[in-house]
């Protein structure tokens, strides 16, 4: 398997808080990799020391094969982007404006803003849906649109590899399939590389094409959705009991959590919760 | 924005709105300044003002120009821009608008540093590098505190603050201390004042800006900008966030300290000078040169009236640049809450 990204035999570590201990991933290139696993299973961690963030106190994460601790700041980032789960937009900042940030790794003192920068900011623009938004301030958009112009500023860096820490959180339904949709046009038609943490599970089984199931910051299974996300799997990473089916629309793996089964003390608290309803 | 571009494949991006703005202020600030050399007890008029600078004038008024008013002048114009400057830096930095060194303890640690000495006793140069230190000291102290794998904008602003109400505590012990008459001379440093000011005062201010600010410029003025985005966001396109921090948060605790040290503490003007500039040039980024224009012109007028408000009697300029900056903030407060941003 071939492989720019990788991290090996890595600890992980806030402050005195260990997350992870001698963990290795490989990130397959050309791949649409998603990083699943319950809260706290040390996920979004794993992709802060990926895209350089954090440090492994043991353990490197290796980009084209060097230490990625040891490159310059600036060539890690015409490789490797990064959408972070929190980004400020300035003040009144416009859309071209803020796109235009992402060439930043491009440019020098003299050479602040090259006719090639100005096409990759519109071509950036073009291939998130953003172009007609270009003079709007970026404070006036929706969420979903605000999400398609920070990932038009990543676009913009150029980076072969492209990581999405929970791309889709704090947006509707809707804008959450309208921004995997983006992440997977992304990956086939433009051959990128991309790893995204994401939270719903069944999102992850239908756009990814390498998933890394994580518990408690250990990996504990990596390859094809398919292969991944089995009852077992899922009850072993998550605790959740469940049914696998086939996605009625995809045809990929499909969880169904199980029915919750009421034990008569369950039964009970519900009953005392919704009188006090009806007294209240 | 607008593009400028070479045929060697050069190219610089402009914001248009922010060159008028910060050449509107460096005219402005020229034309306060022939006003302010020709105008006192020997009024002269600009012709004469303009003759005595360049040399052409009679000797008496060459003497009154470059080494009375002019001194003064200059210590004006450079203490607001360093104040300015430091404040818009803080105030990115931090993210925060009321990040500026008067709420973070910058200035209270010049002025304790200034306060040793005065109570010790010493020449006017000790104060000043007194000043200089208590100012870099609190940096590095402030600095160090909120250090926990890197500085985060909130923490600095907890541990400035803190620092502030310390030495505040600490100035007015001191001033106890001190004896009646050096007691008096003292609140008057620590009102800001630019009574009296030469070149001596002058010059480190001026030296300090023309070197720090090319070289903060060169170095992070793209950088700066991108912070503001997050620490994250700026560091996944390539900036090292921590020393850029550490730098620029130096260049500008130098900046206050040689400001405090050359005219005292003064009030607001690194608070509101980057907020004028922000909302003039309405661009985003710290807006570093504007501000710097919109300090010195700030400074400038405010001694003017401090010098004119009341006949016979001169107020330091730190009792304007406080009564304006207030009603400005107040002023800021209203008409943000009407328009529904706070």
């Amino acid at each position: 398997m071939q492989s720019r990204l990788s991290g090996t035999a890595m600890t992980l570590a806030y402050e005195r808080r260990t997350i992870a201990e001698d963990l290795s991933v490989t990130v397959p290139d050309r791949s649409f990799t998603v990083i699943i696993g319950p809260n706290a299973c040390g996920k979004s961690t794993l992709l802060r020391a990926l895209s350089r963030l954090l440090k492994p106190t043991t353990g490197a994460v290796l980009l084209d094969g060097e230490d990625i601790h040891r490159m310059p700041a600036r060539g890690v980032a015409r490789t490797l982007g990064l959408l972070p789960q929190t980004s400020v937009a300035p003040d009144g900042i416009g859309v071209a404006e803020l796109v235009a940030r992402g060439r930043y790794p491009h440019q020098g003192l003299l050479r602040q803003w090259s006719r090639e920068d100005e096409r990759v900011v519109t071509e950036s623009m073009a291939a998130t849906g953003v172009a007609d938004l270009a003079d709007r301030a970026v404070d006036e958009l929706s969420g979903g649109q605000r999400q398609r112009v920070w990932i038009a500023m990543a676009l913009a860096q150029q980076t072969p590899l492209l990581l999405l820490d929970e791309p889709t959180t704090y947006l509707d339904i809707a804008h959450q399939i309208e921004i995997l949709d983006l992440c997977a046009r992304l990956h086939e038609e433009q051959g990128r590389t991309l790893v995204a943490v994401l939270h719903d599970l069944n999102h992850a089984a239908r756009y990814a094409t390498h998933l890394i199931a994580m518990r408690d910051g250990r990996v504990v299974a990596a390859g094809p959705p398919r292969d991944v996300v089995t009852a077992e799997l899922v009850e072993e990473v998550f605790r959740l009991p469940c049914r696998v089916i086939d996605d009625p629309e995809c045809g990929t793996p499909l969880v169904v959590p199980a029915a919750r089964r009421r034990t008569g003390a369950e039964a009970g608290t519900l009953t005392i919760a919704a009188g006090g309803g009806k007294r209240a | 924005m607008k593009t400028l571009r070479t045929p060697g494949g050069l190219s610089l991006r402009l914001h248009p709105r922010a060159i008028v703005v910060g050449v509107t202020c460096v005219l402005l600030a020229l034309a306060l300044s022939v006003f302010a050399i020709g105008s006192g007890d020997y009024p002269m008029s600009t012709a004469d003002v303009l003759r005595a600078l360049t040399g052409q004038g009679t000797p008496a008024e060459e003497f009154i120009v470059t080494e009375l008013r002019l001194p003064r002048l200059v210590t004006a114009l450079c203490v607001g821009a360093a104040l300015a400057l430091a404040g818009a830096v803080f105030q990115s930095l931090v993210r925060n608008p009321l990040g500026s060194p008067d709420m973070l303890g910058f200035t209270q640690g010049a002025a304790t540093g200034a306060l040793v000495v005065v109570v010790v006793g010493g020449s006017s140069l000790a104060l000043a590098s007194s000043a200089v230190v208590g100012g870099l000291v609190t940096g590095a102290l402030v600095y160090g505190l909120a250090w926990r794998r890197g500085v985060h904008g909130y923490r600095l602003i907890l541990v400035g603050i803190g620092t502030m109400a310390i030495l505040t505590g600490v100035n007015g012990w001191l001033l106890t201390r001190a004896p009646l008459m050096d007691a008096a001379r003292a609140v008057l440093w620590l009102t800001g004042s630019l009574d009296g000011r030469g070149w001596v005062n002058a010059l480190p201010v001026l030296i300090a800006l023309g070197v720090l600010v090319p070289l903060m410029l060169a170095a992070y003025g793209p950088a700066m900008r991108l912070v503001e985005m997050g620490d994250d966001a700026a560091a996944a396109l390539g900036v090292r966030v921590e020393r850029m921090r550490l730098v620029t948060l130096a260049a500008a605790v130098l900046l206050v300290s040689l400001a405090a040290a050359a005219a005292g503490p003064v009030n607001f003007v690194a608070l509101t000078a980057p907020h004028l500039a922000r909302r003039l040039t309405r661009a985003p980024g710290p807006n570093l040169l504007p501000s710097a224009a919109v300090g010195a012109v700030l400074m400038v007028a405010a001694d003017q009236v401090a010098q004119r408000a009341f006949t016979g009697h001169q107020l330091p300029v730190g009792v304007v640049t406080g009564v304006l900056g207030g009603a400005y903030l107040i002023w800021l407060l209203a008409t943000e809450r009407r328009a529904g941003r706070l």
